[in-house]
């Protein structure tokens, strides 16, 4: 496939190709709700967008929201890195542990975290915390399951010397574990950065904790619809530069690391 | 750490969950706190609750949504995925609108598309759809075009038919690919059934949930915790037994070139 573009003549660079692709969204964006192929009160044009969202970045209120949805995302994935890290080494270090938590771990996991948004609200009503208990839940066990792959990854013989040198258990985990595990962390902090903002939105949207999920579903009850899109393209963005970061991070933390090729399926 | 040994390891599997079950049950023994109901409590409604009509009014019509909206979503992920894999140029164009649309965490979604299709079985479907496309759209082009150049270059000198090629080659290469996709797709999939249900609906498991907790039917609002749940679980069961079948060739492969290294 590769020879039909190639040879001819010379491609576009990429950057300027996914500029043009996006230019042709905006622009799809802002012609069709113009030519009256979808009606304008469902789909706003472009610019209309685009004005609605300058009239909220002058408001306080929105700052604040997504000040309150940045916050609770970056503390909700802390806890849950921390922990799913810790209990993942804990668990993945000590083989009798791993196999009696293996068959709670693969019950667990699989519940969707969306499943406790009745319970928080009845524990913590619309507070913030309410939202910050799912984002901890889903978070955590992509980042469990992913230390639990890195600590089974760990070679046999490496530990093997470890051990027979008498290391302490801190000095193995320092030394052996955590540099085979590291490109599995950031792998698991990766997927746990995405589904953390994921459960973060959808907390404020649902539950009504403070953010711009709220602000979402305020403006949709008060048929502000492009205040709406204008949310959603900054919650859009907001999305895009949590994956950029965390792919930036894990390709600088795993410079030195010769595996870095093979990640984790 | 020697691991323990196989009859250790059986004995093992099921003794933490029934701890954990045993705890819950005996903490909450003779709960008298409102939030917390005694185990034995919920699960005696839980029959009552859950398969007296509401099986087939409630889980039935959420689960048709899901799988629906989920066949969908793999079908357009995979065609699209496939073809934009394979046009060099359409993928530069097109990638960094599609990396824009995975990053919109996809419960927002839900009111935009309240707008459009209102709030009956269409919105829940579409929302289902649109949220697990990205993932599956996205791995497959990951996949396609991380194909084997020795595979590719046989099947030009073949002179494999377009037809032959997509499923010899260009699938079933892209297939472990596609497969991570659709395991992600799946928990969105989840979420983004009860979350539709939560914001809108008129029957539905998240429909249910909501309702009892309003309503403050504690132990109620528990068994629709546990229902979701197993939901998760067996649903996740099902989708492992359909990868490991389609995939069998792939974890032997693995298998060889690892034990070979």
């Amino acid at each position: 496939m590769r020879g039909r573009d190639e040879g001819r003549r010379r491609p576009l660079p990429v950057w300027l190709l996914g500029l043009i692709g996006l230019a042709g969204f905006v622009a799809i964006l802002e012609l069709v709700p113009r030519a009256g192929l979808v009606d304008e009160r469902f789909l706003p044009p472009f610019s209309d967008m685009l004005s609605a969202l300058a009239a909220q970045a002058g408001t306080a209120e929105f700052w604040q929201a997504l000040l309150e949805t940045l916050r609770g995302w970056a503390i909700g994935l802390s806890v849950a890195m921390a922990a799913g890290v810790v209990l993942g080494i804990l668990i993945g270090g000590i083989p009798l542990l791993r196999a009696a938590m293996t068959s709670t771990i693969e019950f667990l996991r699989p519940i969707p975290s969306v499943a406790l948004i009745p319970l928080a609200v009845l524990l913590f009503g619309t507070d913030m915390r309410s939202t910050l208990l799912l984002v901890v839940y889903a978070a955590f066990w992509q980042v469990l399951v992913q230390v639990l792959y890195g600590v089974r990854d760990v070679d046999p013989v490496a530990r093997e010397t470890a051990r027979s040198y008498r290391f302490s258990p801190l000095t193995q985990v320092r030394t052996v574990i955590w540099p085979t595990a590291l490109p599995y962390v950031m792998t698991g902090f990766r997927l746990g950065a995405a589904v953390a903002l994921i459960l973060e939105i959808t907390g404020e949207l649902i539950i009504g904790s403070p953010g711009l999920g709220r602000q979402i579903a305020v403006a949709q009850t008060s048929g502000a619809v492009a205040s709406m899109y204008a949310l959603v393209i900054v919650v859009g963005l907001v999305g895009v530069v949590v994956n950029v970061i965390a792919r930036a991070g894990e390709r600088r933390s795993l410079r030195w690391h010769p595996s870095i090729r093979t990640e984790v399926p | 750490m020697r691991d323990p040994g196989r009859g250790l390891r059986i004995l093992l599997l099921p003794a933490l969950p029934v701890l954990l079950v045993a705890t819950w049950w005996l903490t909450t023994a003779d709960s008298t706190n409102f939030f917390w109901p005694p185990l034995e409590q919920i699960l005696r409604t839980f029959g009552e609750t859950w398969f007296t009509g509401r099986f087939t009014a409630d889980v039935l019509p959420s689960l048709a949504r899901l799988l629906v909206g989920y066949l969908v979503a793999v079908a357009l992920g995979v065609g699209l995925g496939t073809e934009i894999g394979s046009w060099r140029t359409l993928r530069a164009l097109v990638e960094p609108v599609l990396e824009f649309f995975r990053a919109i965490p996809a419960p927002v979604l839900v009111p935009i598309l309240m707008l459009f299709a209102g709030i009956g079985n269409e919105m829940k479907v579409l929302v289902i759809v649109s949220g697990c496309v990205w993932p599956v759209l996205l791995n497959t082009v990951e996949g396609v075009r991380a194909l084997d150049e020795v595979l590719r270059d046989t099947a030009r000198c073949y002179r494999l038919r377009p037809r032959s090629r997509l499923v010899h080659l260009v699938l079933r290469g892209a297939s472990p690919q596609i497969a991570a996709g659709a395991r992600q797709a799946l928990s969105i999939g989840i979420i983004l059934m009860v979350i539709s249900e939560m914001f809108a609906a008129s029957n539905g498991v998240g429909f249910t949930i909501i309702q009892f907790q309003r309503s403050f039917a504690i132990p109620q609002m528990w068994t629709g915790i546990i229902m979701l749940g197993l939901i998760g679980v067996v649903l996740s069961v099902i989708f492992r037994a359909v990868e490991s079948r389609a995939l069998s060739w792939y974890t032997g492969l693995r298998m060889s070139q690892r034990t070979k290294g």
